[in-house]
Parts: C-alpha cells; structure tokens; sequence
C-alpha cells in the first residue's frame, strides 16, 4: 500500500513533529509567558522557524492540500512575528527609551523646537500687549468658562485669592487632574495636526501664547506680576516645555509632508512619523510631571520664592536632560562612528 | 480638506511601484508579499476594513466596561472614605485612570508580543511595520497617537453640549471625522492616518490549527476505487481545493450533489460506495495526479487550463 502514499503526505509526516513543536512554544511566546521557556526552548524558536519556512517553500512546490498550506503560512507568520517582533521586555524598551530614545529624538529635532519656542513667545508677547494697551482684548483670548471669574472687571482680592486658594472653596487638584487631560490633548493635537502641513499646529501654539500672555498681562495690571509669574511658573515651564516640543514633532511631520525631498511621500511621513513618535511619549511624561506639580505642588507650596525656585529648577533641568545627557546607546554610537 | 489632500498625495508613490505586479481583483487583491530575511514570501492578508471596524467596537466597548468598573470602585470608595480630601484624591485618581486608560490601552497591548489588543486579537488581527521590518514602540505610539485626533477628538466636538460648540463646529467635525474615518476605505492598504505615519498596517494571522490530511489513510488506500487517466484529467487546482473544502466541512446534502456532479462529469458508473468514500478517493488520486503533474513543472490550476 505504500507506493499509494503521496509525496506530499509522506513530507507532512515527517517534519510535522517540528511544527507542532514550534506552534506549542509559540503559544507560550504569545501568551507573554516567554520568561518561564528554557534556553534550550528560546533557542529552538528561530531553528524551528527556518524549518517551518522551508517546509513552507517545499509545501508550496509539492503539495496541493490547501489545508497544510493555510495552516504553514500562518505558522510561519506568527513565527516571523516573534523572531523580529518588538523585541525584549516591556521594561528594558521604557529604560531604552528614557536613557537614549527621548533624549535623541528630541536632540534630533532642535530646529522645529527653536521654531515652536518662538512662536510660543510671538503669541505670549502678542497677548500680553494686546490685553495691556486694551484690556477688552481679554475677552477674546480667554472664553470665559475658562476664565472662571478671573477677569478684567475682578477685584484685586479675588485675584489675588485665586492664587492662593488652598483648594477650600473648589477641588482645585481635581480640576488640576482635568487640565492635565486637557493639556495633554491639546499637545496630541500639536502633533497630529502636523499632519497638515504643520499650519494648524501654528495656530495652535501661537494661541496658546495669547491666552498665557493675557493672563499674565491681567493680573499685572492688577498689581499681582510677581505672584503670577510663581503660580505660572511652578507648573508652566515644565507644561509648555511640553507643548513646544509636541509642536516641534508636529512641524517635523508636516515639514516631511510637504518637502519629502527624495523619499516618497509616504515613505518620508512615517519616518518622521515615527521619530517624531518617541518625543511624544517624552512629552505625554512631561505633562504627567506638570499636572503633578500644578496639582499638588501648587496646593501645598504657598511661597512665591519657592515656587520660582521650582519653576527655575523645571527651566534648567528638563533642557539639561534632553540635551546635554547622553545615554549608553548614544555613547556607544558615537564611539563607532 | 488639507489632511485628505495629504493622503491622495501620500497615496500615490507605492501605487506606481507595485504597477508592475499584477493583482487580480477578488480575494487576492488583500494579499501583500512580506518576504522574510530568508527569502520566503509570507504573502500577509490585509485586515478589512469590517473586521477592523468590529475590533475597534469591540475594544472601545471592553474599555467602556474597564471604566465603568472603576467608576463603580471609585463611587464605593467615595462612601467608605466620607471625608472631603479623600474624596478630591479619588476623584484624582478616577481622571488619571481615565486618561490612562483611554492613550494606553490600545499602545500597552500593541506593545505586547502579539502587537494586538483584545479585539484584534479576536478578530485574528495584528500590527506590523509596512517596510517588513521590526515593529518599534515609537510606531507604535504615533499610530496610536493619531487615533486622538481621528475618533476622540471629533466625537467628542460632536457629542459636546450645544451652547460650546454651535452647529457650524459639529458640522466641521463630522466633516473632519468623516475624512479620517473614511481614509482606510480610499486606499490600496487600508491604511489610517496613524498608519500612514507610523510606517504600519494591520494584517490578518488566523490562528490555523493543522488539519487532517484527507489523502492519508481510510479510504483511498483500501478501497477497490480505481480511476482512469482521463478520468483524473477532468479537474484542475482550483476544483481539487473546492472538493477538499467540500470533504473537510462533510455537509451530507453537498456531498452527494457534488458527488452526482463529478461521477456524471467523469462517466463514473455508481457502485456500491458511498459518496463520502467516493469523494475521498477520487480527491486523494487527484491530488496524486495534479502534485505529480505539478512537480514536473506542469501545475494545471483548473479544469480549463489545457496545459
């Protein structure tokens, strides 16, 4: 009976113990539980796995059995997947990324930020006079569910309160928590709106400007300039530090959209897409960072000299991390080249 | 309008390369050739854009239910704390999670070794790098940063109370929610914005288990069943793999009709074997025949094809 044996039957009985094998150490593989498989496993999987493609290639050649073959090319593929899938653990790619990938995208992307950092202070500048010369002007920087009150027509006390205010009359570090969400999307839509060339995220930008630069510009006016400079600064720097650099990744996109030089448009969006991407998670971090301050420290830290003590330490240390750090990848880079 | 300019534009390059291979339309028109460092083509399926669609809904759906959960927690916890602070530091803690649960849900389990979450994984789904590549966690996070500006954003202009936002807004944003939504729907990869910008797409990895050789034992090898040349000659590839489906579901109504079918086309006269044994028989002396054919170089793909 044996000469009625197909080929291709005889094929699949000899190498399907090797398959089984791989799709069982795929399963544990895929489960997450990849710590608990041997060496000896660990090192079966690529093994396995180059079997599986030349039993694949083979398959395609000399068999017609269209079960075996669906079920070899999604072997393979769930193999390849894990072979040069994302590669090592969760922890080591968040240690990569603080010591070397934040750093070096946002090294990498100085120029968009000088732009962003300019235009944050244009807008600053422009709101600040604006809301001096003609305190109307207030009006149309700021709508007034988010001015809550702290407007031209309010009393120097009422100000000065809101300022100071402990958190007894309203949840402040609740409504903290919410400006953080609402900070953190505003700097999502910085970077994504680059997406359109990056001019929207000037408009974004330039109008976050105005808005600070009127609050300031009001409670100047109202005699209080050195108190709001703390309360803005304690959380501000780190806050805005943030959204420049959202901004940045954005023009970065945008720049690559519109002038993708000899990359294919396509091609050159996801590259920039995709460094850009790594200074974003940088940038959500830095909100975290800010809305803890703003929400916390700013409750519990009173003293004007404190918190521009806070607010000058925010200034110097995150330009000094980003900049002047360099990670052991980093390092080893330019050792090699 | 600028953001779909975009895409048309992006769009445009990848269509001229792959030009030259022809891709029948049908279901090989999802099927994209990823060939490994080791020179086999994988030849990866495309999602479509349904089983996307119902992976979203199932996923946003499944952190609908995570946020109720702690919304519950956190209403429980508010009784038993009583006190105002710790009401406030709830309260906190009920946004964060929010706000975690809604940027990091999709990118922690993108991360993961499948790169899917719980609906794709469902819908037998995941994410790669459109180059073949490795798939990096910075890709992963624009793709999933997009989706800000793409869903959430827009419904949340569209679901706002009137008096923030009028009805020129809404209008905008269901213009704007449209263009993104619909951006998959309007290009040969089925790509989102956060694809098209993180350099990734989604393919389909069924999770196939091996299945019964139906040449192998029983039947064929013992039974008297005998064809002729001209007999096997009747069919081709695509009408082998039509039987096996055929035989690997076993419905009885099918398996007779098909049965009829093919001993009318062959000229079989009907024995004492059942349909079911004469499926199988003829299937394993097809598949001897066409795979010896094929080997030779002569690969006969169905019963039109004369070579």
């Amino acid at each position: 009976m044996s000469e009625l044996q197909l080929k291709s039957t005889r094929f699949r009985e000899e190498r399907e113990a090797g398959w089984r094998k791989l799709e069982s150490l795929l399963v544990k593989v895929e489960r997450g539980s990849a710590a608990q498989l041997s060496d000896d496993d660990l090192l079966a999987i690529p093994v396995l796995y180059r079997a599986a493609l030349s039993s694949l290639s083979v398959a395609r050649a000399i068999s017609l059995d269209r079960g075996l073959l669906d079920y070899l090319e999604s072997l393979c593929a769930r193999a390849y997947f894990v072979v040069y899938g994302v590669r090592g653990s969760i922890w080591s790619s968040l240690a990569r990324f603080f010591l070397d990938d934040w750093p070096a995208a946002a090294r990498a992307l100085w120029k968009e930020t000088v732009v962003a950092t300019l235009l944050l202070l244009l807008g600053m500048a422009v709101g600040y006079g604006l809301v001096v010369s003609q305190p109307e002007w207030f009006d149309a920087f700021i709508p007034p569910a988010l001015a809550s009150g702290r407007d031209p027509s309010a009393s120097v006390e009422t100000l000065r309160h809101t300022l100071y205010a402990g958190g007894q009359n309203q949840p402040l570090s609740a409504f903290a928590a919410y400006l953080f969400t609402h900070n953190a999307g505003i700097a999502l839509l910085a970077f994504a709106l680059g997406f359109a060339f990056g001019l929207p995220t000037v408009f974004l930008v330039v109008s976050n400007g105005c808005m600070m630069g009127a609050f300031v510009a009001l409670f100047v006016s109202k005699g209080l300039g050195f108190q709001v400079g703390g309360w803005l600064g304690i959380h501000g720097v780190t806050e805005n530090f943030a959204i420049i650099l959202a901004s940045a990744a954005g023009f970065h996109i945008g720049w690559a959209t519109a002038f993708p030089g000899q990359k294919a448009r396509l091609d050159a969006a996801a590259a920039a897409g995709r460094r850009s991407g790594a200074l974003m998670g940088g940038v959500l971090v830095m909100l975290l960072c800010a809305g803890m301050l703003e929400g916390l420290g700013r409750q519990l830290i009173q003293d004007d000299l404190v918190r521009y003590a806070i607010a000058g330490a925010t200034l110097v240390l995150w330009p000094a991390y980003l900049y002047l750090f360099r990670g052991p990848r980093t390092k080893l880079e330019r050792a090699g080249g | 309008m600028a953001e779909a300019l975009t895409a048309k534009k992006a769009k445009a390059p990848p269509k001229v390369k792959a030009a030259p291979v022809a891709r029948a339309a049908g279901p090989d028109a999802e099927v994209r050739s990823l060939v490994t460092p080791e020179g086999v083509d994988l030849r990866l399926r495309l999602a479509d854009v349904g089983q996307r669609l119902s992976a979203l809904i199932l996923d946003e759906l499944l952190m609908g239910a995570i946020f109720i959960g702690l919304t519950i927690a956190g209403l429980l916890g508010l009784f038993a704390v009583h006190n105002k602070g710790g009401g406030e530091a709830l309260l906190v803690l009920w946004l964060l999670a929010g706000f975690v649960l809604r940027n990091f849900y999709f990118i922690a389990f993108e991360l993961s070794a499948r790169a899917a979450t719980p609906g794709k994984r469902r819908c037998g789904l995941r994410v790669a790098a459109r180059n073949g590549g490795r798939l990096t966690a910075d890709a992963i996070f624009t793709r999933n940063a997009l989706r800000e500006l793409e869903l959430y954003i827009p419904l949340g202009v569209l679901f706002a109370p009137t008096d923030i936002a009028g009805g020129w807004m809404k209008l905008s944003a269901t213009v704007w929610c449209g263009v993104f939504a619909l951006l998959p729907l309007f290009n040969k990869d089925r790509l989102r914005a956060g694809d098209i910008l993180a350099g990734t797409w989604v393919v389909k990895v069924p999770d196939r288990r091996l299945l019964r050789d139906l040449a192998q034992g029983g039947v064929y090898e013992t039974s008297a069943i005998r064809f002729t040349l001209a007999q096997l000659d009747a069919y081709g590839i695509k009408e082998l793999q039509v039987l096996e489906d055929v035989l690997r579901r076993f419905d009885r109504k099918a398996v007779q009709v098909v049965a009829d079918r093919i001993r009318q086309k062959i000229g079989y006269a009907r024995g004492e074997e059942s349909d079911g044994a004469f499926l199988s028989a003829y299937y394993a002396a097809l598949r001897q025949r066409l795979e010896a054919r094929a080997l030779l170089g002569r690969r006969r793909l169905d019963k039109h094809d004369k070579g």
